[in-house]
């Protein structure tokens, strides 16, 4: 073999080996739940690598629950208000923002950028007094409240830099027909954002399916907690046992869904990435 | 009838003036044609019109009523865009239909709008198509009818032929002319396409920073340009210019430059002290070449073959070479000495801020008249 094609080969070997890390750092974690949520709590701590004969026990211990049931419908509940109050918002935002010239334009988007960058847990008090005070506590509002708050400058930033994007003529065009600023926004411009639209909508929807601490903070009772603190709280036998076994069948099922969703949306979230990157 | 009225406008934007007092008159069914260099604030000027810009200072009358204050649909104007800007989502008929839609038509006569809208363009099998499905030309096509769908009486274009090569060009610009003849409503259009400018237009405007240089018919502007940069601006090859003094003013001035020597020409400087400068132009169809003789004349510095004529190129030793038209079998060759004959009653003589003298001949006739057969003179 030439010196050539042996370097060849070994780079090819080497790219694979970088893309067979990665997929394992990746999809490491997650696999090894599955595993874990097919075995009954006995087998529990076999450490075993196959699902030889899956167990479908603990899904249904999870699924058995009311309160896990409830929790889902809440989550649901919760990250499609957010997602929808939040892509109305940033998208007349973003036409204020992206299209129309008005001074202190960029300060308004520097606080914007800004004020993404605190942490939740050094809002957390003031926006529990402001919870409170609007007699929001213990209530879906509460979480839609504050997961809208911190998943507007994200979207919004998003939508206007694609909204800056879309050709100054478009716009005009629509002006000379004599379409209002809403019938523009919402007749030529919308229909060109759909890629951008989904792809922000559904990040914001993840963000608001998998937020713990406000909803742990928020909420107090089974009937209003969502997802990812039900799983939390999901208990054994014995304040001494963890029920891994279900905590993993509860992770799963709240995940597949999400994964569904990308694996749906994968080509408009590609396409909404990279739109304007290239004429279309 | 007057259609549109320009009075004293003005436009700024942040500290620059963009359009310094800018007033004209253009009456219902003219075509009227802006053109200048990048820059000069034509297609502001149509924005003005349009009604996307805001007017700064001055009036801006359609049909005698002031619009500076009226919303673009209120003006009764459509207008064509460089890029087209086409709903890219929309069918051709959606397109063309929007505007209709938008001011509440009713269904059954929208839809005939639209039908002959699309007929006179030729749109009628490509209705249902998407833009990104159509030609350039098409394209271009669906733009006007969208700009055309709601009858306005006023008609704006704002450089629509750049984005097309070069035969289309050619092509979209009979169509457009032959529009304007079957519609009969007014239209104004940029451009700074000195060929589209000449061909279609009834009335050109040249704009330059900001001011108009000059308003007329192209033959108008060809023939009598009324400062050395319309005279510059327009024509191809561009006129040359002879850098000159004057040595008598009068009815009849004698000028003396490098490469002419003295001459005494018709014109009127009676108005000019002796030995200001000026600058005489001359079109290069109206330079005609003979042999010199010894080491007399110019030298040929480089022959362009066009197929239907010739540029000869003669270096005057200064920066720009002059350049004569010639028949294609003359058979100059780079390196020739020649002769310069000009057609003197062709000659344009500008003062040094660039206006031009009044010629007895030429100017002394009514527009469009042409002047007398060329009487080349040997200088």
């Amino acid at each position: 073999m030439s010196p050539r094609l042996l370097k060849k080969a070994l780079l090819r070997l080497g790219f694979w080996c970088l893309i067979g890390i990665l997929l394992v750092y990746a999809v490491f974690p997650f696999y090894y739940a599955i595993v874990t949520s097919l075995k009954p709590s006995s087998a529990l701590f076999q450490v075993s690598y196959w699902i030889d004969n899956p167990d479908f026990s603990n899904y249904a211990a999870v699924l058995n629950q009311a309160s896990f049931l409830r929790a889902i419908g809440n989550s649901l509940v919760v990250a499609l208000c957010v997602v929808t109050l939040a892509l109305f918002l940033s998208l007349t935002a973003a036409y204020a923002l992206g299209r129309v010239k008005f001074r202190g334009r960029g300060p308004v988007l520097m606080m914007v950028l800004g004020v993404s960058m605190f942490p939740q847990v050094a809002v957390l008090s003031g926006l529990f007094e402001v919870i409170r005070f609007l007699g929001l506590y213990n209530t879906s509002w509460a979480l839609i409240l504050s997961y809208t708050i911190f998943t507007l400058p994200f979207t919004v930033w998003v939508l206007t830099t694609f909204m800056g994007q879309l050709p100054h003529e478009l716009e005009e065009a629509a002006i000379m027909d004599g379409a209002s600023p809403w019938i523009t926004l919402t007749r030529v411009l919308l229909p060109l954002l759909w890629p951008a639209l989904v792809t922000t909508g559904l990040l914001a929807f993840i963000a608001a399916w998998n937020e713990f601490l406000f909803a742990l903070t928020f909420t107090l009772t089974d009937s209003q907690r969502t997802v990812p603190v039900a799983i939390a709280l999901i208990s054994g036998g014995s304040p001494h046992e963890l029920p891994w076994g279900l905590l993993m069948a509860a992770s799963v099922l709240v995940t597949v869904p999400l994964v569904i969703l990308v694996l749906i949306f994968q080509r408009r979230i590609v396409s909404g990435l990279t739109a304007g990157a290239l004429k279309g | 009838m007057i259609k549109l009225k320009l009075d004293n406008v003005n436009k700024q934007l942040g500290g620059a003036r963009i359009l310094r007092d800018v007033s004209l008159e253009i009456s219902a069914g003219e075509f009227v044609v802006f053109v200048g260099p990048s820059g000069c604030g034509k297609s502001t000027l149509l924005r003005l019109i349009a009604g996307l810009d805001s007017i700064c200072g001055g009036d801006l009358l359609i049909d005698g009523r002031r619009v500076n204050d009226l919303e673009p649909r209120e003006r009764g104007v459509g207008m064509v865009f460089q890029s087209y800007a086409l709903y890219p989502h929309m069918s051709v008929y959606d397109n063309i239909s929007f505007g209709l839609k938008l001011a509440k038509t009713e269904k059954t006569s929208l839809r005939e709008r639209v039908l002959k809208t699309a007929q006179i363009l030729q749109l009628d099998k490509l209705l249902q198509r998407k833009p990104r499905e159509l030609s350039g030309g098409q394209r271009q096509r669906v733009a006007m009818g969208r700009a055309m769908a709601r009858e306005p009486d006023i008609l704006l274009f704002d450089e629509p032929l750049s984005n097309l090569d070069a035969s289309l060009r050619v092509q979209m610009r009979n169509e457009i002319a032959r529009l304007h003849g079957r519609l009969g409503s007014t239209m104004i259009y940029v451009t700074h396409d000195q060929v589209e400018a000449m061909t279609l237009a009834d009335k050109i405007v040249v704009l330059n920073g900001g001011r108009i240089e000059q308003v007329g018919s192209p033959r108008e502007l060809y023939e009598r340009p009324a400062s050395r940069f319309v005279a510059g601006f327009l024509g191809s090859p561009r006129m040359n210019f002879i850098a000159a003094f004057l040595h008598t003013p009068g009815e009849t001035s004698h000028v003396e430059s490098l490469v002419l020597g003295m001459t005494s020409l018709p014109v009127d400087s009676s108005g000019l002290a002796a030995n200001t400068q000026l600058s005489l132009g001359i079109r290069p169809e109206h330079l005609s070449l003979k042999a010199a003789q010894g080491t007399t004349g110019l030298v040929v510095s480089a022959v362009e073959y066009l197929g239907s004529e010739t540029y000869v190129h003669l270096d005057t030793g200064q920066d720009e070479p002059m350049v004569c038209r010639c028949e294609v079998n003359a058979g100059w060759r780079v390196g020739d000495r020649v002769e310069l004959q000009l057609d003197i009653d062709n000659l344009h003589v500008f003062d040094a801020h660039g206006t031009a003298l009044k010629r007895h001949t030429i100017d002394s006739l009514p527009a469009g008249v042409a002047p007398r057969p060329a009487s080349a003179g040997a200088l």
